[in-house]
């Protein structure tokens, strides 16, 4: 069952708006910048045509699927609209995945977009809905096992502050990033602390953004264009509430070891980081990267802090992870971080990511763990 | 018979020294006043209280809970139901507030022993607290302290009730017109010549003429009073010695309203032997006086907390800022909280939980939760629980986070995950600083405010520290 998906769906076309915070560009403005990209990446000129169903992410979503159909004037056919926390992205893939293996549609649209910065306010909302479970912010709930995975395992802040410089020098290599600024150790470790470890430089910015994708039949990838990618796994799992689940431990996050498990045996892949060539993880704050290094099996439990010294992950490294500058620097809108997780994969695959190529990349992963979090959404590109 | 059978008291942890008001750097022993945490009102001191008055007590024996204080939050609403959720009493459990005056907690207290003597109740916890303001940098915020103190009553006393006595006084010199928040004093002479010294003399007195016994066979007396001096004064009218009166906690603690003479009383019976005779004394619109003697349950009375414990945990705070913004008396922008309410259905729907913190085990593995769940996360039953009161369990601190992001008067805010009875409570840390935190700390479970959202207090439990 497990392998079904695999090398049934190619994504022929992807695109991004320019991440940031885009005071003069309206939601609009930016899912329609991200899909006539992939439209036209993908060689269509009449999508009304070709297109036969939308898959959309969206955290902050207004209008429902309405916003979409109106912004792209796709009518008369189906768009569906997923809100699932940090993964939605990924899970608006899997959706447009599922719908063309199943041979229900020949050529979907895949578009994940968010538009926090319209708010008002820097960072996430503080909530006083409820009275526990307070204070309910993405940083504090990621913390969760800093000071015993520390304790455990001797890394610390200036651990984490490695992860941040890498990813900040790979954002100023991406024409699309938000951020695009040199910082070096001492900067992350100075900075002012939003929720313990974590410093200004040790969260994702927060962005306006949106990105896409266009998938078609594996039999038909070649009509589009010469270098399709396939679909080799896309993975979704919940996990146990960390802040209730009895038996965890806070140092690894059980949403991305039950999807890497299912992801990994979708694409036959046995040993990750020998076998994958890119990875693009959810660096949402520098420690979800550092416990992802491990929970995805690219290293060993406990190791990420010797791989992370010695440049492991580096884009001169063995393995190079957030090769387009990540959450932290490419900019993190919600809905649209897993699109723009399959955007960079695709161009790694292509050979078309200019100063930040990873040489004869063939197997990319991708990678959102979300909510305080429970889900984990893991995809896997390949070259045929 | 009937009279005291437990105290139980509550003095918060942070101190405001006097000379930070003024301007000047605070002094190590210096004077201080006790004050309330930000998240710390009437209503949470209470529960504080409750819980140390009942070490040892078995809840489902309490019959009824009365309250007295002159600044619960709410001027609709039922503040002694609310603390018996806390405390997880029976639904049985009558409930009475007593308000608007500073003989609130006296008149708690003689009611309950009344209701105990005519056999109306068995067992009454009377709880008093209070958590005034005076205007910032004024005469009165110097002199008033926060401070909670319990009292249960029952026919098996430690402390047997003898005799009380009272006067009423119309005469305006202490009070507070609804909206306000700080309370309003006359001039002091007047207070003192007027109101507090023949008000407190005539009770005590007519006190003395009903028991036939005068100020010589008193052992000690747990006297209200605005300030040192007044005391003296009293204690000079009525003949009594210095070592005979309780001391006033002027410079610790300060002057905790409708709390203060019971909370004088707990103190006194700390260090007191059977057979000692205590008189305690409440002002306000008149006065108020009570007479017991300690008997020889006192000698097996449950260890517990009281008041000295309290008076020796503290932290002054730095800033005069910091007690302005814990108190909501700083220049802001707006209330961040002010248009975002809590769902009343909801925290109808969640009050065994947010309130009185009871955890499921599950009837078939024994896993305890927090919340209760419908399926357990364990062996994955269905809906086979019983309710576990997790707010009197000690627990672990199991992983922690210092978030600067949430609004709070003295940040950062401390989110801990503990575990208690086995199952996983995430919950903000109280009385604790970050460098007080550390992995495995044992902590304990305190009631306090989360926010005030819709412009009330919302309630939930926050470790601290087991010191």
């Amino acid at each position: 069952m497990s392998e079904s998906i695999r090398d049934k769906v190619s994504v022929v076309g992807v695109g991004a708006c320019q991440f940031g915070e885009n005071w003069d560009r309206s939601r609009e403005d930016m899912i329609v910048d991200a899909a006539y990209e992939a439209y036209a990446d993908a060689g269509i000129d009449d999508p009304q045509n070709r297109i036969e169903a939308v898959f959309a992410g969206a955290v902050y979503p207004r209008e429902g699927s309405a916003e979409i159909a109106e912004a792209l004037k796709l009518f008369g056919k189906p768009v569906s609209l997923v809100s699932d926390y940090c993964q939605t992205g990924t899970d608006a893939f899997r959706f447009g995945v599922f719908a063309v293996a199943c041979g229900m549609y020949d050529t979907v649209l895949v578009v994940g977009f968010d538009k926090p910065k319209d708010r008002g306010v820097s960072g996430p909302s503080v909530a006083f809905d409820r009275v526990r479970g307070l204070p309910a912010t993405p940083a504090g709930w990621f913390s969760l096992c800093a000071a015993r995975y520390f304790d455990t395992f001797g890394a610390g802040r200036e651990d984490l502050a490695k992860i941040a410089v890498k990813n900040h020098h790979n954002g100023t290599l991406a024409p699309k990033s938000m951020l695009k600024k040199e910082i070096t150790v001492e900067d992350v470790l100075k900075a002012r602390i939003i929720s313990w470890p974590f410093g200004l430089f040790d969260c994702a910015a927060q962005s306006d953004g949106a990105a896409a994708c266009v998938l078609t039949r594996a039999d038909l990838g070649k009509s589009f264009r010469d270098d399709p990618v396939l679909v080799k796994a896309v993975s979704i799992a919940v996990a146990e509430h960390p802040q209730r689940d009895p038996d965890f431990d806070f140092l690894a996050w059980k949403p991305t070891l039950y999807a890497a498990k299912d992801a990994y045996a979708q694409a036959g892949i046995t040993e990750p980081f020998r076998e994958l060539d890119v990875v693009q993880l959810h660096d949402c704050f520098t420690l979800t990267e550092m416990l992802s290094y491990e929970d995805l099996g690219l290293c060993k439990k406990g190791e990420a802090k010797d791989h992370v010294a010695s440049g492991t992950f580096e884009l001169t490294g063995e393995l190079p992870v957030n090769t387009d500058g990540g959450l932290k620097t490419f900019g993190h809108p919600t809905g649209a971080t897993g699109v723009r997780m399959i955007y960079e994969n695709t161009l790694q695959l292509r050979g078309q990511a200019g100063p930040r190529q990873v040489e004869g990349a063939n197997l990319a992963l991708s990678h959102n763990i979300g909510g305080p979090p429970t889900t984990c959404g893991i995809a896997i590109l390949g070259n045929p | 018979m009937a009279g005291i059978a437990a105290y139980g008291a509550y003095v918060p942890l942070t101190r405001l020294p006097l000379a930070l008001a003024s301007g000047r750097p605070a002094k190590e022993g210096g004077p201080e006043r006790a004050v309330a945490d930000y998240d710390e009102d009437a209503v949470t001191m209470a529960v504080s209280a409750c819980v140390d008055c009942l070490s040892g007590v078995a809840r489902e024996d309490v019959d009824a809970l009365y309250f007295g204080s002159t600044s619960y939050p709410l001027r609709e609403k039922q503040g002694a139901a609310l603390i018996a959720k806390a405390l997880d009493l029976r639904r049985d459990v009558a409930t009475q507030d007593h308000g608007s005056s500073l003989r609130s907690g006296t008149a708690a207290l003689e009611s309950a022993l009344h209701a105990v003597k005519a056999g109306a109740h068995r067992t009454v916890l009377v709880v008093a607290s209070d958590c005034r303001m005076g205007a910032p940098r004024g005469a009165l915020e110097s002199r008033l302290g926060d401070a909670a103190v319990a009292l249960l009553v029952s026919a098996d006393p430690i402390a047997r009730f003898e005799a009380s006595a009272q006067v009423n006084d119309e005469i305006q010199d202490l009070w507070r017109i609804e909206g306000e928040r700080f309370t309003h004093s006359w001039e002091d002479r007047f207070v003192v010549q007027e109101g507090y010294t023949p008000n407190l003399c005539a009770a005590v007195s007519a006190l003395f003429e009903k028991t036939g016994r005068g100020s010589e066979a008193l052992s000690r007396a747990a006297l209200y009073a605005p300030d040192a001096r007044s005391l003296g004064g009293v204690v000079r009218k009525l003949g009594l010695k210095p070592e005979q009166v309780q001391d006033g906690l002027f410079s610790q603690l300060g002057n905790s309203g409708a709390s203060y003479a019971l909370l004088l009383l707990a103190h006194a019976l700390e260090t007191a032997a059977p057979g000692d005779r205590l008189l305690v004394a409440s002002y306000g619109d008149g006065a108020h006086a009570l007479s017991f003697e300690v008997t020889e349950a006192l000698t097996a009375l449950p260890a517990r907390r009281g008041v000295s414990w309290h008076l020796a945990r503290r932290r002054a705070l730095a800033s005069y800022d910091t007690y302005l913004k814990a108190r909501g008396l700083d220049t802001k922008e707006w209330e961040t909280s002010a248009d975002l309410g809590l769902s009343a259905t909801i925290r109808f729907r969640e009050r065994d939980a947010d309130i009185a913190l009871l955890g499921a085990r599950c009837t078939s593995c024994q896993q305890v939760h927090f919340p209760k769940q419908r399926v357990c996360y364990r062996c994955h039953a269905k809906d086979g629980w019983e309710p576990v009161r997790l707010s009197d369990q000690r627990g672990k601190l199991l992983a922690y986070t210092f978030d600067y992001f949430f609004p709070a008067a003295e940040p950062p805010t401390i989110m801990v995950m503990t575990e208690v009875a086995g199952c996983r409570l995430q919950v903000q840390l109280a009385n604790a600083r970050p460098d007080d935190v550390s992995l495995d700390l044992p902590v304990e479970y305190v009631f306090r405010v989360i926010h005030r959202a819709g412009g009330k207090p919302n309630y939930f439990w926050k470790a601290s520290p087991v010191s």
